[in-house]
């Protein structure tokens, strides 16, 4: 019976190591429910900007949907929008990696190993690519588009990225490429795509992965 | 009636060895430094089971750098990989057999 024991021990082994060597397993749900938060305060604020610009030269808010019209103070406003915008990528970089730094600490591994490089290489090149494409829109003026892409792009990001994590975050990827191609069809709503998209989804899919993996493990270890 | 140790793989009785093939089955090449942290071993206890490993002919060993620094990667061979999976399937009919 032993012997027995001891094979399947072997095999446990082998299938913990192959899992483990093969896949970042420590991205914490609360990472996506941070960055969520983040995105949804940025879009918050920058419709407020939006509205004050468009109240500046006597649009209500009803106006709001319409494409903006190039006017004093047009360039401070695209500005702003931008700096938001990397505020808020950085604010959500930030917390997402310090609840993961969190959960890989907890778990005892390493979060900067081999498996946590393949998921950042596997994530960003798809995301400088949609940066790029972005910025060249953002010099020509095709501001309509940038809200679309950005959404297309990170969809394709995580589905890629997806391979080298946790599986489930694949579905996050096609709900975001989902909205950026509604978005190609409703160019005036970019903000609110964008809420739903970096904002909404990832808080339900950071609260559907904390319930699935981390509650019950934090539960088990102070029972 | 068949002897229920064969096809078990003497090599893999080792929990180390069993681990560097068990992770190089399942990424194309792995350095040195990651083997030694996911397997949670010293660096002379690895490089003793990789040079068996490798006498066996189950490893390929490619010598690179980065900058000054030497940056071994590891890979399976053909043989090796082929050496593994018998090795479970003699692991799985082993507990059914005894089941």
């Amino acid at each position: 019976m032993s012997v027995h024991n001891q094979h399947l021990e072997s095999l446990e082994d082998i299938k913990k190591l192959m899992n483990k060597s093969s896949r970042f397993i420590s991205l914490s749900g609360l990472s996506g429910v941070a960055a969520g938060l983040c995105a949804l305060v940025a879009a918050w604020i920058c419709r407020e900007k939006v509205i004050s610009y468009q109240k500046a030269h006597g649009l209500g808010e009803e106006h709001l949907r319409e494409p903006l019209v190039f006017r004093e103070g047009y360039e401070a406003l695209a500005k702003d929008l931008i700096l938001i915008a990397a505020v808020t990528f950085i604010a959500a970089f930030a917390l997402a990696f310090l609840f993961t730094y969190l959960r890989s600490r907890k778990a005892g591994v390493a979060i900067w190993g081999y498996t946590a490089r393949r998921v950042m290489i596997n994530v960003l090149v798809p995301m400088l690519a949609g940066g790029l494409l972005v910025w060249r829109m953002m010099q020509l003026g095709v501001y309509g588009l940038i809200a679309p892409a950005c959404l297309l792009f990170y969809g394709l990001a995580l589905i890629n990225g997806s391979k080298y994590t946790l599986t489930e975050i694949r579905y996050l990827g096609y709900g975001q490429l989902i909205l950026g191609a509604l978005n190609l069809w409703m160019l005036g709503y970019g903000l609110y795509f964008w809420a739903a998209g970096f904002g909404l989804l990832h808080i339900i899919y950071g609260i559907v992965m904390w319930n699935k993996y981390e509650r019950t493990s934090s539960e088990t270890v102070t029972v | 009636m068949k002897n229920p140790i064969s096809g078990l793989n003497k090599t893999f009785d080792n929990r180390v060895r069993l681990g560097v093939m068990s992770i190089l089955m399942v990424n194309e090449e792995v350095s040195f430094n990651d083997l030694k942290q996911m397997l949670e071993v010293t660096d002379g206890n690895l490089a003793t089971h990789l040079v068996t490993l490798e006498e066996e002919g189950y490893l390929k060993v490619h010598k690179g750098f980065i900058g000054r620094k030497t940056n071994t990667t590891y890979a399976v061979t053909k043989a090796g990989e082929k050496a593994f999976k018998e090795h479970i399937t003699a692991l799985e009919n082993m507990i059914r057999g005894i089941k």
